[in-house]
């Protein structure tokens, strides 16, 4: 390749060169090169292998759209595909990698496809490979699944951090080229704030491209002013890829891929940026020309050849030949001839009719010479259009014709193409606005002024600096005047330079492929059998060929391939529409998506204020929803967490044990009509519950299924505290505030979700009283404390400090609940352990604490699964017969809630002591076959009961409480295992409830 | 769906901070008011093409049950007030 640094002044500091890899090779650019750049100067010619056939693919443009130089950086968790070699500015240490290759970039194996191309056109997957039937998964999809695609990401974990983060403005301005900076700068004059993004590493746009002197020092002044100003934020390589409700926009900032690694800076940012008013001038894009082989290396853009010429002093061969139908190749060929670069010809390939030897007078203005033919004396403008690039692994020449038929062959390494531009108003058709072909400007255009959006410069198919410069100071006054801020253009209006060129189809007739979407390997031949097979509709022949479906999103190919669609019917350009638009305007990476919400931040874990108490006496914790919750403290000699279960059930049973249950919701009520409205809220009375007192509650949904349960506790007069499980915390908190605004906003409540502010604790077991006593100053006695009691104490070491007391019992012991401020939690833990110590007291988890839940019959959302109602949980004479109405009781009365057949809470028992079922398992009659068919219900929890000596569970079964003593097969479907089980009342433990009351 | 919702207590916030119930136009039958009534209420939705009324709730924020008028074509957020001003 010929490719190479050209001895001028540019944007790159010599003085500071950077070394890279490239494929495991050593290479050097520097400070100011992209990788693009860098290897072209270096004379890399093929950065990687094509999407399908494996064809050479170089750099064709220059900026977020580049759609063959795609390369893999990076290695380990840092791996990232896809990188567009154009947009990487290379640094120190770079590792990057080509893709789709193998063995190499240069000789590539699968490059075979290329000669089966005939079967891998548009839509192959639906007709070739078809035969045997079986072949397809097995053979035929693994091998091309593996010849096709692009880069590879990594599988390990992206060690780098990422953030996201919310900024407003009065305007965002999208783009810093000429339009863009006029809009700031305009918008800054009138006090704004303003956001301007741009993709690129340095603000400018075209009047860094542009290289000439009166760009450069106006690019210059406009920075200037807008860095002095106080509420102008400059975010570059920021590239806004989305336009959402309410004016937000969502922009990727590449804060720290340019850079080696640093813990201490995310190398991506995500911004959602709410802003007030947006002014979108992110420029156009130029259009390829289709014509064969126009994906060889050494073919690429007039504007990329450009941007690396102008910016990195980057030649792009040595002998270059420019393609163009307007100004664009005109002005690049006045830039290389400036540099020393050879220019073989001008084939200008604009349409007589749009032939105008005046048109290009400004382009030429910088030429020297002014009839062509003087031009070095070499007949230098040839009118005609190209029919096929030459080459094996890079262009060798080019084969055109001219306008009156001869043909002629140009020994070139490198071909400019200039197709005419595209506006960059994708942004602006993401909410449902389509663009609309104009002839004039010979472009689809976006709408130019919509609420909260108005596009401006080149996004708007302007043509020229003045132009756009005006139209940006045009378009933010319009912006601002929106949203009521007076404002001042800039700049005054400005005529625009030459017209825009015609927009062209499929040109020459060479052998090989024309592509039209280079990324997805799409061309012409896919373009017409779409067509000839019925998918002529652009949105069809988008899916059919995979045209416009890359990475660039169209955005290089999909007016090419509007044309090509309209001249295949004998339409005019823009005729056919391009297909809809919608966010990513550019990838975005999962990293950047996620910001910090991953690993355990991702769903982060709710702790007890009990959790390190827990985790210094050595407990297992369990995830329970978000929380961890211990779930067993093993000690040391026991071989497995069933011992430990037993041994701390048979401890709570036979002495005392102490269980953290912080994780339940706590809700504080205050407010004169607290009675009135619990009472609308649980099936049961708990209007006439005294101080003093606790009872036990019953939720229902308004459709008459039970909710959750849990205890409301009447400390004070005006003060209740009600619990609900952990599991339905919060939606229980939020149907209390529901019912509080909405359904009767008439009663005085107040509602105060108080789940954090205590550490609660279960103190169980016969020697309860005894151990507590030691702790609260409080008489425990059964006289002033019964059964259901709810007491406020001070603590005996600390008599400032309250708890709350309730003698309530999920174990089916003698058992208090006590709470604490969340802070003292550790220390009245520590007290009640030291106090308890000879009384034989240990800690236990939620495993025990389903063991001897389960032995008692009480349920959880085990069983409390959302289709049960009272009746089928037993309690149904629990529901108020007395109260005129509460949530659920309207629909509590249908026929079929109540009616026989209806499964029925129960308890099972393992017949044999040596056999056990688990939950999920259904309940089948004895000697029924092993199915799902006349199941009569399942199990919804179990344990191993060291009191009972044998498996117990919880399950819900038809019509169960007339079976009481029926023996059942339990059948474990997922392990085809069956137990013999017999049903018996949900207690299975002390259903005198003793032990309850000391 | 709207990227702002403004809360009346809280101002303009990021939509992921509220959860939405459902339709605010059917108001809780009185106790006795039959089946029918009753069936309506819990199971029959309309979905209009346009205007919606729905009860949303500010749950990252101040809490506070509101009632969000939004239009399902357009995606404007016409209205937003407290749910409980309206319900007394």
């Amino acid at each position: 390749m010929s490719g190479r640094r050209l001895p001028v002044a540019a944007r790159i500091d010599r003085g500071r060169p950077i070394r890279f890899r490239f494929d495991g090779r050593e290479h050097q650019g520097f400070e100011g090169d992209t990788l693009a750049s860098a290897l072209i100067a270096s004379g890399v010619g093929i950065f990687g292998r094509s999407f399908k056939y494996h064809r050479p693919r170089g750099v064709l443009a220059a900026g977020s759209a580049e759609p063959n130089a795609l390369v893999t950086v990076g290695t380990g968790g840092r791996q990232e595909p896809n990188v567009r070699a154009t947009m990487l500015e290379i640094f120190d240490g770079l590792e990057a990698r080509s893709q789709n290759a193998w063995p190499s970039r240069r000789l590539d194996v699968g490059a075979l496809n290329g000669l089966l191309s005939p079967l891998l056109g548009a839509g192959f997957y639906y007709k070739t490979f078809m035969w045997p039937p079986k072949a397809w998964e097995r053979v035929y999809e693994p091998l091309i699944r593996r010849a096709a695609g692009l880069g590879r990401a990594g599988i390990e974990p992206d060690p780098d951090r990422y953030e996201k983060t919310w900024a407003h403005c009065d305007l965002l301005v999208i783009g810093a080229g000429p339009a863009g900076l006029s809009a700031a700068v305009t918008a800054a004059r009138a006090g704004a704030r303003v956001i301007l993004a741009d993709e690129g590493a340095e603000p400018g746009g075209w009047l860094l491209d542009d290289g000439g002197d009166a760009s450069s020092a106006l690019r210059e002044d406009l920075l200037a002013e807008l860095r002095a100003a106080p509420e102008v934020r400059i975010l570059p390589r920021a590239t806004v890829f989305g336009w959402y409700d309410d004016n937000v926009f969502g922009a990727l900032e590449r804060v720290g891929k340019h850079l080696p690694p640093d813990p201490d800076r995310p190398v991506e940012r995500l911004w959602r940026i709410v802003a007030r008013s947006a002014v979108l001038a992110s420029g156009a894009e130029e259009r390829p020309l289709v014509f064969a082989g126009n994906d060889l290396p050494g073919v690429a853009m007039a504007s990329g050849i450009r941007r690396r010429l102008v910016g990195q002093a980057v030649a792009p061969g040595r002998r270059v030949a420019v393609v163009t139908n307007g100004e664009a190749g005109y002005s690049l060929a006045a830039a290389l001839e400036s540099r020393e670069v050879e220019v073989a010809a001008i084939l200008d390939c604009s349409p007589p009719s749009a032939h105008d030897p005046e048109r290009y007078a400004p382009a030429r203005g910088d030429w020297r010479g002014g009839q062509a033919e003087d031009w070095r004396g070499v007949a230098r403008i040839v009118r005609g259009r190209p029919l096929r690039a030459v080459g094996m692994r890079a262009v060798e020449a080019l084969e055109i014709e001219r306008r009156d038929g001869s043909r002629r062959r140009l020994a070139v390494d490198a071909v400019a193409m200039s197709g005419g531009w595209s506006p960059n108003g994708q942004l602006a058709c993401q909410r449902g606005a389509r663009p609309e072909w104009s002839e004039a400007r010979q472009a689809f255009l976006p709408p130019i002024d919509q609420p909260g959006l108005h596009v401006a410069g080149a996004a708007a198919g302007l043509v020229g600096r003045a132009a756009c410069l005006a139209d940006g100071a045009r378009q933010a006054v319009a912006a601002l005047g929106e949203i009521g801020l007076a404002a001042a253009p800039a700049f005054d209006p400005a005529p625009e330079d030459a017209p825009p060129p015609r927009a062209l189809g499929a040109q020459g007739s060479g052998r090989g492929k024309s592509f039209v979407d280079f990324q997805n390997d799409v061309t012409v031949d896919d373009l017409a059998r779409a067509r000839q097979e019925g998918y002529g509709h652009p949105e069809l022949a988008k899916r059919y060929t995979t045209s416009a479906m890359a990475t660039d999103q169209g955005r290089m190919g999909a007016v090419n391939a509007a044309v090509i669609l309209a001249e295949a019917q004998g339409l005019a350009p823009g005729a056919v529409p391009l297909t809809t638009q919608r966010p990513f305007f550019s990838p975005v990476s999962f990293g950047a998506l996620a910001g910090a919400a991953r690993a355990e931040a991702f769903r982060p874990a709710r702790r007890s204020p009990l959790h390190a108490w827990s985790q210094a006496r050595g407990a297992v914790f369990l995830e329970t929803g978000a929380w961890l919750r211990p779930a067993w403290f093993p000690r040391a000699g026991e071989p497995d967490w069933a011992t430990a279960v037993a041994r701390e059930a048979r401890m709570v049973r036979l002495a005392a044990g102490l269980c953290d249950v912080s994780f339940l919701g706590k809700i504080e009520l205050t407010g004169a009509d607290v009675p009135a409205f619990l009472n609308r809220v649980y099936l049961n009375g708990m209007a006439k519950l005294p101080v003093g007192r606790a009872r036990y509650g019953v939720m229902l949904r308004e459709d008459g299924f039970v909710m959750d349960d849990g205890t409301v506790a009447r400390l004070a007069e005006d003060r209740w505290v009600l619990t609900t499980t952990t599991a339905k915390a919060e939606e229980v908190m939020a149907h209390l505030e529901f019912c509080a605004q909405v359904l009767w906003p008439e009663l005085d409540v107040r509602l105060a979700s108080v789940s954090d502010a205590w550490a609660q604790m279960a103190l169980a077991g016969p020697k309860a009283r005894e151990i507590l006593g030691a702790v609260v100053d409080l008489d425990l006695s059964d006289a002033a404390m019964p059964f259901m009691g709810a007491a406020q104490a001070p603590l005996r070491g600390a008599p400032g400090v309250t708890a709350r007391v309730f003698r309530i019992s999920f174990s089916g012991e003698l058992a208090y609940e006590i709470a604490v401020p969340a802070d003292l939690g550790p220390a009245v833990a520590d007290a009640i352990m030291a106090a308890g110590q000879g009384a034989g007291i240990c800690c236990y988890g939620a495993e025990t604490l389903a063991v001897l839940r389960i032995e008692k019959g009480h349920v959880t959302h085990a069983e409390i699964d959302g289709r049960v109602t009272a009746h089928d949980l037993g309690i149904g004479r629990m529901v108020s017969a007395k109260k005129a109405d509460f949530i659920g009781r309207a629909m509590l009365g249908r026929p079929a809630l109540t009616a026989a057949g209806r499964l029925q809470l129960c308890g099972l028992q393992a017949v044999d002591p040596a056999q056990a079922f688990r939950a999920g398992a259904q309940v089948l009659n004895a000697g029924a076959a092993p199915s799902l068919e006349g199941a009569q219900g399942h199990v919804s929890s179990t344990c191993w009961s060291p009191h009972l000596g044998r498996t117990l569970g919880l399950a819900l079964v038809r019509d169960a409480r007339a079976r009481h003593g029926e023996e059942v097969q339990v059948w474990d479907g997922l392990r085809g295992e069956t137990c013999a089980a017999r049903i018996v009342p949900p207690v299975h433990f002390d259903p005198e409830n003793r032990r309850l009351h000391g | 769906m709207a990227s702002l919702i403004d809360c009346p207590h809280c101002g303009p916030r990021p939509r992921e901070e509220f959860s939405v119930r459902g339709d605010a136009a059917a108001t809780r039958p009185d106790p006795e008011a039959g089946p029918e009534a009753w069936h309506a209420y819990l199971h029959l939705r309309t979905n209009p093409r346009g205007l919606h009324r729905e009860h949303w709730r500010h749950s990252g924020g101040c809490r506070r049950w509101l009632v969000v008028e939004r239009d399902v074509v357009t995606h404007a957020v016409h209205a937003v007030r407290d749910a409980q001003e309206g319900a007394q």
